[in-house]
């Protein structure tokens, strides 16, 4: 495709930029990409050595419209990216952050980690036998590393307080207009129980799920997709884990499928972290009806005019997967 | 009046060419988004054989808990915006069983291989519904 040659000369016209000795642009290849955003692997491959250097490219190709909807952006996910591997935490290395002279559109180029994402076979595979047992402990640590990174260092971000995630989430719910009496259960004990907010507000990943965690043999190797990052309640990420979407099918963990709980809250006070078990409840009620209300978006999405993408249309049948767990968590049985 | 096979009997018979004949002949991301063409098509069948007795269900127990007799789209509305003003609550008699009978109905036709859903049906206390089991989900590439 005439598109990906454009690419591979823009690239390769960055090589001195992206490895020491510069090389040769090989294996370009699209992971994923819609309209407004792609993201491509590469390699570089040194001319001495012939040895390969991995790399990414995440970026909104020149003349597309950003997408604004509350996301980061991605100046910000490469500003945050950089913070969070300077505290410590493990993510895919920033190497090069996309200047207008490079004609690549606006993004980043980041090292390319080694791991699996798939949620199935992270909770499951026997290989991630060993992985798995320090996991959730690992998760906690991480998640109060990132949500200590000091606010005055952070790039410009939405800030939503419970009440604020909880408005917006009712809103989108209602755009969609439809009748889901489930739903409207939910809402109406998210506001009955509100946290305040009291708390110190902080740096939140926003989606930190197992399927955006980078995990090989050894444990979590990566934390990917900062693109919901905003500032709120930290304790939101633990809740989000938590929701039973992420389990794949091993309910009986409820951190991620592979975790409990209590390891989650012990590693995040490790690293100096408060966990808040009832607000970390209220975010896992919360991201339950949330995921609901994306299945519902990506449904309407899935079959309106234009581009209808089948894909989404299928997830959209998801969001009663919300609905059976928003009773599980309210109304057991 | 159309003939045999019926809707359900052809949509079955299309998911089954494109999982044993189709699919094994793709790769890649084109025989992943095959897989969940497959699902959707199955998603589909499930409605037509279980829709009309599960809105008829659905549509009997809304109208006792609303005590009107309206349709049913109007109905959902209607208990939405009674749960809504804290109208009805989980402590009103009948709407947590309604909740859950409505909901169980919709995950035998879009997702029975759900987890959650496995949980509670494979648990021999409360069984609603004939549901189809060995159905491949719609989850992630």
């Amino acid at each position: 495709m005439p598109h990906d040659l454009a690419l591979q000369d823009l690239l390769q016209a960055l090589t001195a930029e992206l490895s020491p000795d510069g090389g040769q642009v090989q294996r370009l290849r699209k992971l994923s990409g819609g309209a407004s955003q792609d993201t491509w692997a590469f390699d570089v491959v040194m001319p001495h050595s012939g040895g390969a250097q991995p790399l990414v490219l995440r970026r909104t190709p020149p003349g597309a419209t950003v997408r604004s909807g509350g996301n980061a952006g991605l100046d910000a996910e490469a500003e945050l990216i950089a913070l969070a591997e300077e505290a410590g935490v493990p993510v895919p290395p920033l190497v090069l952050r996309l200047r207008a002279e490079h004609g690549l559109g606006q993004g980043f180029v980041m090292g390319h980690l080694n791991g699996e994402t798939l949620g199935r076979r992270i909770v499951s595979d026997a290989r991630f036998a060993l992985a798995r047992q320090g996991l959730a402990r690992r998760c906690g640590q991480v998640l109060a590393q990132i949500h200590a990174l000091p606010r005055a260092r952070l790039p410009a971000l939405r800030e939503a307080s419970a009440a604020g995630e909880l408005a917006h989430c009712r809103a989108w719910h209602i755009s969609h207009g439809m009748a889901r009496p489930v739903f409207a259960l939910a809402l109406r004990w998210l506001s009955e129980h509100c946290p305040d907010d009291d708390v110190p507000l902080g740096l939140v990943h926003g989606d930190f799920r197992t399927g955006n965690l980078m995990v090989d043999e050894a444990g979590l190797a990566g934390v990917l997709d900062w693109e919901l990052a905003h500032v709120g309640d930290p304790m939101q990420d633990l809740g989000w884990i938590c929701v039973n979407s992420w389990r794949y099918g091993r309910a009986e963990l409820p951190v991620g499928g592979f975790g409990t709980l209590d390891l989650l809250f012990a590693g995040y006070a490790e690293a100096g972290g408060t966990a808040d078990a009832a607000r970390v409840h209220w975010w896992q009620v919360f991201g339950t009806l949330h995921w609901g209300v994306i299945c519902e978006s990506m449904g309407q999405a899935g079959t309106a005019g234009g581009q209808p993408q089948m894909e989404k249309a299928a997830i959209g049948r998801r969001a009663s997967e919300a609905e059976i767990d928003l009773l599980q968590l309210l109304a057991p049985r | 009046m159309n003939d045999t096979p019926t809707p359900a009997e052809l949509l079955a018979a299309a998911a089954r060419f494109m999982r044993h004949e189709a699919i094994p002949a793709l790769t890649g991301a084109t025989a992943y988004q095959a897989r969940v063409a497959a699902n959707m098509i199955d998603i589909a069948r499930r409605q037509i054989e279980l829709s009309v007795a599960q809105e008829a269900e659905e549509l009997q127990r809304l109208r006792a808990l609303l005590g009107r007799d309206v349709e049913l789209t109007e109905a959902n509305r209607l208990l939405c915006d009674r749960i809504a003003a804290g109208m009805l609550t989980l402590t009103t008699p009948g709407l947590a069983d309604h909740l859950w009978r409505t909901t169980l109905a919709k995950l035998a036709v879009d997702q029975p291989s759900y987890d959650t859903y496995r949980r509670l049906i494979d648990t021999p206390n409360d069984t609603p519904n004939d549901t189809p089991k060995n159905t491949p989900n719609v989850k992630e590439s």
